[in-house]
Parts: structure tokens; sequence; C-alpha cells
């Protein structure tokens, strides 16, 4: 008999909220429902991410669906006394929307949650990941045992197809058509992969995935598997994820422990093995070449393609890799049809995406939108707007090789068509909002010296290529530009983009050249006026008080660290240079923009 | 563990549809249990010990057992509210376990009030 609860205490184990204590608020809670007696009625569950990260600590309390924030090892006897004793919903810890005076407790009824539809993360928040039964309950393994067991590999791979799955790494490369010609390819044995070598700054949709729902990868693994005629598939996976390892760790013992990994998987006679494989976190090796290096064992840089993997992959035998979302969606794919899938999204970019949105947004976290869903009511409806009363200046979309699409922009939908038109790529998910504070010059920098970094080297365009622009840009926000630097960014980045070996290389420009052609002004200010528009660029900056535009309000005075500025009632500030140390406090703090 | 079949996956999803089901708030009869200091006090405890002990007899996963505070009538106490999803919701007063049992059989399972014990049909009109 199937044990009852009267709640269900679901709190969130994902890295950011465990990071931020839930397994101590677990076992706070645990102590003090024991204390309390009511061990029989309350039942305590750890899930993945729930991607509220922002608002964590976070816990769902089911059935009545309260949607706990900000809950931590030390409010833990009050609410067990007012919510699990008492049935009284616990305001302090509701979300509270910026907009309303009353805070909301129905999960369904925020925002960040209502708009968004769950493919991939379906599973987020619902189930607890190290429980096989939990997940088998909400139609786990079913599509594997439907492609096992009644389909054949042509029919998996049509039903792909059909389904218009793309690569969710950010190629967006039609899944099903990459199947068939692994499927087709000579050799043997061949490999399945999966790609979770998630490298992009801020970016934390794979991860999530991996830490909240395990068993969908290996499920999606086990259906590609078939439809390619692999028997033995590898994760790799960076070992910066310890979580998401000890997670998939448990999941195939699980599975293998069922008999879902192995020999005769559900009688169907089909045989499949899955590993395990830790990358160091080097970027470049989320490139697929780069990748199957690694796991040979060699230094990971890629290798010109054609051959392509499908055909010549890990140790020269035909090789499908597929990134992490992309194997999650997979098993549902097969369990509720191509139609189903197709009906969701635009034509030509079916199905969901997960984004990991970060930035100046008022709700950071981890989102999963309907293919075509405008950049608009990503940023508003979902990340709540710009905090502060701030304008919202660009989004910078698909990470270091994305681009900005500025505000003027920010009706595009967002899919693989749209995206690209506007100077950016859908990436693998990365999207960071932009306030008026940010200075474009200065966010290509950052990420060009990412990649810079990253560059493995191999090729000359990108490895001397990416030092060139980095070093113009920086002499640009030191204030030491010059005329013809607005060329030789073009010029530069035109050569890095078509003649770059891999993946890399060819979009390391993107940051740049997007910057360029929606905040060209930017750069003029600072390489003819030595002026950055959004105070950012240290060397820029005078550090001195306008009177004009002062208010006398003090605040720079009260805030300096250095006692640099000298203020009286109604006088205008005045900073001391010699003392001054460009902390930068005074301008984050001033109100009236007097700083400059 | 032996080798899984499909049946066992199938077996393995019935089992667990209780957990689930309670996670995806798709429930047909929801009992609150009023748990202010009064109810507590007046024994609610034990009133919701015996209807989560007949709930989990029952096997149903269809039933939302939950708690809520004090109703306004703590002379009544213990006190239940029972909402069917296709009538109006029932409060029951002066309840002891046994009087718990029978309403649960009977009204939860079977769908007939047990007019013996209730207080009133309906609701307060909330704004």
């Amino acid at each position: 008999m199937e044990k009852k609860y009267r709640v269900h205490l679901l709190i969130c184990a994902g890295t950011s909220c465990v990071s931020n204590g839930s397994l101590d608020l677990r076992d706070a809670l645990v102590r003090e429902i024991e204390k309390q007696g009511l061990e029989d009625e309350v039942y305590i569950a750890t899930t993945g991410c729930n991607g509220f990260c922002a608002a964590g600590p976070l816990m769902i309390a089911y059935p009545d669906e309260i949607f706990y924030q900000k809950l931590t090892a030390r409010d833990v006897p009050y609410f067990v006394e007012e919510y699990l004793l008492k049935g009284r919903v616990v305001k302090k810890h509701l979300f509270k929307s910026p907009d309303a005076a009353e805070s909301i407790p129905k999960i369904k009824d925020i925002g960040f949650f209502s708009s968004q539809i769950l493919v991939a993360l379906r599973n987020r928040g619902l189930i607890d990941p190290d429980k096989i039964d939990e997940y088998i309950a909400r139609e786990g393994y079913m599509g594997t045992a439907k492609a096992l067991l009644e389909m054949t590999p042509e029919q998996i791979v049509e039903e792909l197809k059909a389904s218009g799955l793309r690569g969710r790494g950010g190629a967006g490369f039609p899944t099903g058509l990459k199947w068939q010609f692994c499927a087709g390819a000579e050799g043997s044995p061949k490999y399945i992969l999966c790609n979770a070598d998630e490298g992009d700054p801020g970016a934390f949709m794979d991860r999530s995935i991996l830490e909240s729902d395990p068993h969908a990868v290996l499920e999606g693994m086990i259906n590609a598997a078939k439809a390619i005629g692999a028997h033995n598939g590898y994760i790799y996976v960076r070992a910066e994820y310890p979580l998401a390892i000890n997670r998939l760790h448990t999941a195939i013992d699980q599975a293998k422990d069922y008999g879902l990994l192995g020999e005769d998987i559900l009688g169907s006679g089909f045989a499949m093995d899955i590993d395990l494989y830790y990358g160091a976190g080097a970027f470049v090796c989320g490139e697929e070449t780069a990748l199957m290096r690694s796991i040979e064992g060699k230094r990971g840089m890629p290798r010109p393609r054609p051959p392509f993997p499908a055909h010549k992959g890990l140790w020269d035998r035909p090789s499908v890799l597929n990134n992490v979302e992309t194997l999650a969606n997979v098993a549902q794919i097969i369990c509720r049809g191509a139609k189903w899938f197709s009906s969701l999204g635009t034509e030509k970019s079916t199905g969901t995406k997960v984004f990991a949105l970060s930035g100046c947004v008022k709700n950071i976290g981890l989102i999963e939108v309907p293919m075509g869903t405008p950049l608009r009511s990503i940023v508003y409806d979902i990340g709540g707007g710009i905090p502060k009363k701030k304008k919202l200046k660009a989004v910078q979309v698909g990470g270091p090789s994305g681009g900005c699409i500025p505000e003027s922009l920010v009706d595009t939908p967002v899919d693989y068509e749209s995206i690209p038109k506007v100077g950016a790529i859908l990436g693998s998910g990365g999207m960071v909002v932009m306030d008026e504070t940010s200075c474009m010059v200065d966010v290509a920098k950052f990420f060009l010296k990412f990649t810079a970094e990253e560059s493995c080297g191999k090729c000359t365009p990108c490895r001397e290529g990416t030092q060139q622009l980095l070093k113009i840009l920086e002499r640009i926000t030191q204030g030491l530009g010059k005329p013809e630097d607005l060329d030789r960014l073009e010029t530069l980045s035109t050569v890095i983009k078509s003649a770059s070996l891999c993946g890399l290389g060819q979009t390391v420009p993107n940051p740049v050249l997007s910057t360029l052609r929606y905040f060209r002004d930017e750069y003029i200010a600072h390489i003819y006026e030595k002026r950055c528009p959004a105070k950012r660029c240290r060397a820029l900056l005078k550090f001195e008080v306008d009177p004009d535009k002062c208010m006398k309000c003090g605040v720079c005075f009260k805030n300096c660290p250095a006692k640099a500025i000298t203020w009286k009632k109604k006088e205008v500030a005045f900073i001391d240079k010699s003392k001054c140390t460009k902390c930068m406090t005074c301008i984050t703090n001033c109100r009236f923009d007097a700083i400059f | 563990m032996s080798k899984l079949r499909i049946e066992d996956l199938k077996r393995i999803k019935e089992s667990m549809a209780g957990t689930v089901n309670l996670r995806a708030g798709d429930q047909r009869v929801k009992i609150t249990v009023h748990m202010g200091t009064c109810g507590i006090a007046a024994g609610a405890r034990t009133i919701m010990n015996t209807l989560l002990k007949k709930l989990e007899e029952s096997g149903a996963n269809d039933v939302m057992l939950t708690s809520s505070g004090c109703a306004g009538l703590c002379n009544h106490e213990p006190m239940i509210t029972i909402e069917d999803r296709d009538s109006a919701p029932v409060k029951y007063v002066n309840l002891n376990p046994e009087k718990a049992a029978r309403i649960f059989d009977e009204h939860v399972m079977n769908g007939t009030p047990v007019s013996d014990y209730a207080l009133s049909m309906g609701s307060e009109t909330t704004h």
C-alpha cells in the first residue's frame, strides 16, 4: 500500500538553492517535523532546480501549490507551527510581485512561472531526481518502451524529423537528420554522445536539466542509440558540475538495476550502456570534434570537417553528439508524437527553448518558453522588467558567440530564423539583460576576453585574431582609441569569421560586430570624445562633480570609502583626486548623474 | 532487482499515482481539517490522523487532505469541511475519530453527506 501524506514539501536542491542553504533547510524541517510528531503526515523531498534562482532557497508545498521563497533553517520552527500545524499560509515567505500590493501564494499565479511552457524541464521541482519511481510515475521510460518495443530505427528517425527538433546546443541542426546520417554510415561500433560541457558564462540550462531530471537525458540517449544502431553512450560532463555528476551516477545505477540499461532492455533484445566522462572545463571542448578528441584522451582541439562525426567521430567511428536539452526532448516526442511537439513554437523552429535569464531583470532564473516568443515578453512578463526604474538598453543573446539586440528590436521573436537576422545567435540559451548603465564597448571587451583566453590556439585567425581584437577594444576603453580602429575591428572580425576552423572562432566576433552595428555612437564617443556615455570605463571618467547637476544631498560623501569627498549641507560636493581610488561608489550612488 | 518489463513500468506508475496526483493538483474531493489553536486544543490532530489513515487504507488517489485555520465556530471544534467537486461544501462539527471515519466512508467515498454531524451546507461569501 502506498503511504499517504497530507502535505508534500518539495525543496529545491539545485546548485543555486543548495549554496543558499536549502539542504540545511531540509534538515531543519525534518528535525522540527519529528519534534512536532508530524512525520507521518508530511513528506519532504528534494528536487532539481526550480528555475527561480534569485528567490532561493525555494520550497513548494503541495497539494496547496504554495510557493515559498527565501526560506532558511532559522524560519523553520515558525513555519512548521503556522503552516503545518495551524494551516495558515506564511505570508512572510510568499512571492511579492513588484507591481501588486498583495503577495501571491499560488505558484501558477506568479508571472515568472505562468508564462512558461515546460517540456525539457517538465519534471523540475515536481519529482525527486534521485528516485526513479517518481520519474516513471510521470510517464518516465514510456518513450523508451515505445521506441524499443514498437518502433524500427527508421520510424524513430522519421518521427524526430517530423517533429522538427533542432539541436539545442547552438547550431540548430535538425536532430532527425543528424541521426539519419549516422544510421546510414558504415562502420561499427557506433557511439551516441551527450554534450554536457556547458561553457557559456552565466548559462546553466544543461546543468539544471541534469540535476532535476537526469533520467530524461538517459532516455533520450537510449532512443537515439536504437535509431542509429549504437550500444555505447558517453556523457561528456564538466567536472565543475559535481551535483549533476552525482545525480547522473545515481540515475545510471538505478536504470541498470531496473534493467533499463544493460542487456535486453524491457525484453526488447536491445542492449545499451552509458558511461560518464568528465571534462576539465576547456570552453573549446564543447565543440563536437574537440569533445571527441578529449574523450579519446587527447588534447581537446577541433579538426576540420568533413569528415563529419556522423561518419568519422569518436575513435573514427560513426557518432552522434547531441546536447543535453535536445536529448531531454526526445523521449517525449516519441511518447506523445511529432505532431504534439511541432504544435509548439513556430513553423521552422518547433518546440520550446530553455534560457538562463540574468542581468538587469527583477526575476533572474531558468525559463522555458515556446520558440517564437518575443524577447519583450521574456524580459517583461517573465523577467518582471528592469529594476530600479532603469531603462532597457539591450539583450545579449547566445553567450560569447552571440550578439547584443538593442531595445528598438525587443519585439524580435526568439527562434532560429529571427535572431540571426538581427546579428545574434540563439546559442545554447544564455540571455543577459542590460540596462542603460552598461557600456557596450565594455560588454564586447568582456566576451572577447573570455574567448581570447579559451581559444585553443590551433588555427591562426582565431588565436591571433582574438588577441588583436581584444587589444583594440582595451585601447578604446582606456581612452587611447584611434579613428582607424573602427575599420580595423570590422575587417579583423570578418576575417576571423570566415577563416577560423571551428564554431568557436567563427562566432567570436559576433559581440563586436553586433555592438558596432547598433551602438556605433558609443564607440565614436570613446574614440573621438574620450567619453564613456554609460560611465563604465574608468579611464575615461574624470571623477569631478558637475555643480549644475549636484543636488547637494551628500550621498557621495557618506558612501565614499576613501574619504576623498568633502561636502557640507547646501554645498556642492568636491572630490579630492589625490585621495580618490576610482572605486565608482560615488557614481553608482549618485541619483542625479552629477559625477562625470 | 530483477529486470523490468513494460507491465512493471505500468505497475510502478500506478503505485506512484497518489504521489504524483497530489502534486498535479487534480482532486475530486478536498477535506479541510480546521486546525486553529481552538481546533488543535479540541483534538483536531487525532481527526487529521484518523482521516490520513482512512485515506491510506482506501487507496484513493483523488482525495486531497489539508489543514486550515479556525473556521470561526470555536465552540464546535473539531471541525472539517468537505468540498466535493460537483456540490456545495459541507461543514461538520463536534467531531471525534469515529464520526470522522464515518464521514470519510459515506461522504468522501460514497458521495452522501452525513446529515447527523453536518452543521451547514455552503460557505461564507468571500470577497
